[in-house]
């Protein structure tokens, strides 16, 4: 994790708010506490112990699909057949859409504050309809991607003219008597893995 | 001299007299009440996590008044960096306008059925009916405005707009209403609720060729347009059709990507008391291969820049329609949207309703009265738009309701001499004396004209027995 990009954001130029100083730790603590807030779930390994750990999470998948540029590496402990998008030949929605598929992407952003993960169609990340309609999305968070606020990760997007999306937790609705519902439209679930570097005490934490 | 604003803010009956046929549904007041101290305590919660909440609001008002006053010159960017990546930008004076632009271009497509994302701006120019008319249907995506539609309701409130039914009432919409529900499974439980609204929206999710939305910002520096949500049915609507059209009031422009940061921050928190809503997504017209290739921008005037030339009114442009003014406010907890007449209801419909559409519009003159001026409105708003000051601006720069006048000039007469004040209290006690036997509630809903202004928007209490001089004399 990179101290200078993720723990010690500078102040904030637009609202002059005082330099969020948490440490890494802290900062991915506190991401793990707002995304569980948010019902999603979150689990934690190293580099080296990823592929073990995406396996865990993808056991008994029937369908897994992945944006063409996912690393190859990250799949290797997964038995299932494992279904690529392709710009020459994209997945028809229907294909997304049906039962049991979940979509294993990366992020580009997210903030420990707030809980929000950020895609915005870079790196391991695909099209947004591979996030969207799947019922299930398993992203990958690596530690030097989360910064602390809402203002440093907006500096953190090399073009903010990429399409974006922001999501904090999974789909929802208080429409009915206030009480909210999970899963609405979007996915249902959302399960996030994060990659610490070093190891704290390797393997799959969970 | 820009024009007035015209579609669904106009009121058509008086406030008072749309308040006092509210008043008596108890039913309605139970679930707002509940809704609105639900939403107001998460919200206090909220922002009491953030010790910079002060400074925020500060700078989301002051990114605001910057906009508004380089109005013109943002317009212009936004426009050319919007069409630079791709989207086509057409611009509409007033609601008639907006939705001749947003028929044409569904009918061009040759499509008969489009989605709608959850917009103000839609509801404003009446877009719904404009598209019927032409053969069109709409199909609203976002649960609350469903059942609403399904009911052939009009929304009461800006954020969660069927918080005027209960589980069972939307469970007999949806039976009644919803084509192919499957009525076995179909209870008042929420989950089954919204499982029945997913399965009825999936299929036309994944098939349609065209979606209508808002937008909550618009970018100049990159002729971005950004929707806020949490069900995901806008991520659908603004992701899987060809085609896209976006309404957008032209108040709805930050200058920089980088202020998005501040709007973000304070809209989720004051409007559903979250620190973040589930899903943002954030466009810039086309992107080869991933989402709408077909994208337009209507930019809507329909009075923001009659409000923009009113230098006291302008500050109500800066509203994000968070509708923490509306959880707050003590007349909309009593009375509901509905009292309004417009889509914009509460503190802030009070002001913007009379401001968009030139207070001589239908009865939107009654707006800026109903309220008491407590100033909640002003403390939760969070870009401090001074709303107490604009409605007494309103109420002295707008037409005033006859009856208040006359009574306010009949009570002017009497105080004005101590004797008449005296007698004509001696009389009110006589005259008052009988009903205090009959009346235990110990007030009055009608007083004799010209008295009849004060009572026709709040009960009048019974004079007491005896004067202050009256009760001195007598020691």
């Amino acid at each position: 994790m990179s101290g200078a990009e993720g723990g010690g954001e500078a102040g904030d130029a637009a609202t002059g708010r005082p330099v969020a100083d948490a440490s890494a730790d802290e900062q991915l603590e506190l991401l793990t506490d707002r995304l569980v807030d948010y019902r999603a779930t979150v689990g934690r390994c190293d580099r080296a112990g990823l592929p073990d750990a995406l396996a865990a999470v993808l056991a008994e998948s029937t369908r897994v699909v992945v944006p063409a540029d996912l690393p190859a590496g990250w799949l290797t402990s997964h038995p299932g057949e494992v279904i690529r998008d392709q710009a020459e030949q994209p997945l028809a929605l229907p294909d997304l859409d049906a039962a049991g598929v979940r979509v294993v992407t990366g992020a580009a952003v997210a903030i420990a504050e707030t809980g929000t993960i950020i895609l915005d169609a870079g790196d391991h990340q695909g099209r947004r309809a591979l996030t969207l309609v799947p019922d299930h999305h398993v992203c990958v968070v690596f530690a030097d991607q989360v910064v602390g606020s809402v203002p440093a990760a907006l500096r953190r997007l090399p073009d903010p003219r990429r399409p974006l999306t922001l999501i904090s937790g999974p789909s929802a609705t208080s429409d009915i008597e206030l009480q909210r519902v999970e899963g609405v439209h979007g996915p249902r679930r959302l399960a996030v893995l994060l990659v610490v570097e070093p190891p704290e005490g390797g393997g799959v934490v969970r | 001299m820009s024009g007035h604003g015209d579609g669904h803010i106009v009121a058509h009956r008086p406030f008072p007299a749309a308040a006092t046929v509210e008043l008596g549904k108890p039913q309605l007041r139970e679930n707002l009440r509940n809704a609105t101290h639900t939403i107001r305590d998460k919200r206090l919660r909220l922002v009491a996590e953030r010790d910079d909440w002060e400074e925020l609001r500060a700078s989301g008002a002051r990114i605001k008044d910057g906009v508004l006053a380089r109005l013109p010159e943002l317009l212009d960017q936004f426009t050319e960096a919007a069409t630079a990546a791709g989207a086509v930008v057409h611009r509409a004076a007033d609601a008639e306008q907006a939705c001749a632009i947003v028929t044409d271009l569904v009918r061009a497509t040759g499509e008969t059925e489009v989605l709608k994302v959850k917009s103000m701006a839609t509801q404003e120019i009446a877009l719904n009916e404009a598209l019927t008319a032409a053969g069109i249907e709409p199909v609203e995506t976002d649960l609350a405005e469903l059942i609403v539609q399904l009911a052939g309701d009009t929304p009461s409130h800006i954020l969660v707009p069927a918080i005027h039914y209960n589980r069972a009432q939307i469970r007999d919409i949806f039976a009644r209403q919803m084509p192919g529900v499957d009525l076995s499974t179909l209870t008042d439980d929420p989950p089954a609720l919204a499982e029945a609204a997913r399965r009825h929206l999936r299929q036309k999710f994944l098939t349609a060729r065209v979606a209508v939305s808002g937008a909550n910002f618009a970018v100049a520096e990159t002729g971005s347009l950004v929707v806020v949500e949490s069900e995901g049915n806008g991520r659908m609507c603004l992701t899987l059709p060809e085609t896209l059209i976006s309404v957008v009031g032209i108040e709805k422009l930050v200058p920089n990507f980088q202020d998005l940061a501040v709007f973000l921050e304070l809209l989720p928190r004051s409007s559903t008391g979250e620190r973040m809503n589930p899903y943002t997504t954030v466009w810039s017209g086309v992107t080869p291969g991933d989402g709408p290739q077909q994208v337009h921008i209507v930019l809507l005037d329909n009075g923001r820049s009659a409000v923009r030339d009113d230098p006291v009114g302008r500050q109500a442009l800066r509203c994000i329609r968070c509708s923490a003014c509306l959880n707050v406010c003590p007349v909309y907890e009593r009375v509901g949207g509905h009292a309004y007449g417009s889509v914009y209801p509460g503190p802030i419909g009070a002001i913007l309703s009379p401001q968009l559409t030139g207070q001589a519009a239908g009865a939107n003159r009654t707006l800026p009265y109903a309220s008491t001026l407590c100033g909640a409105c002003f403390d939760a708003c969070p870009v401090r738009i001074n709303i107490p000051e604009l409605l007494i601006h309103l109420r002295q720069t707008g037409p005033k309701p006859a009856g208040e006048r006359a009574a306010m000039r009949a009570a002017a007469q009497v105080m004005r001499s101590p004797r008449r004040y005296r007698s004509a209290l001696r009389s009110l006690r006589w005259a008052a004396a009988p009903l205090r036997w009959t009346n235990r509630r110990g007030r009055l809903r009608r007083l004799p004209w010209p008295l009849s202004g004060w009572t026709a928007s709040r009960d009048a209490p019974l004079p007491p027995g005896a004067s202050f001089r009256q009760w001195w004399a007598d020691r």
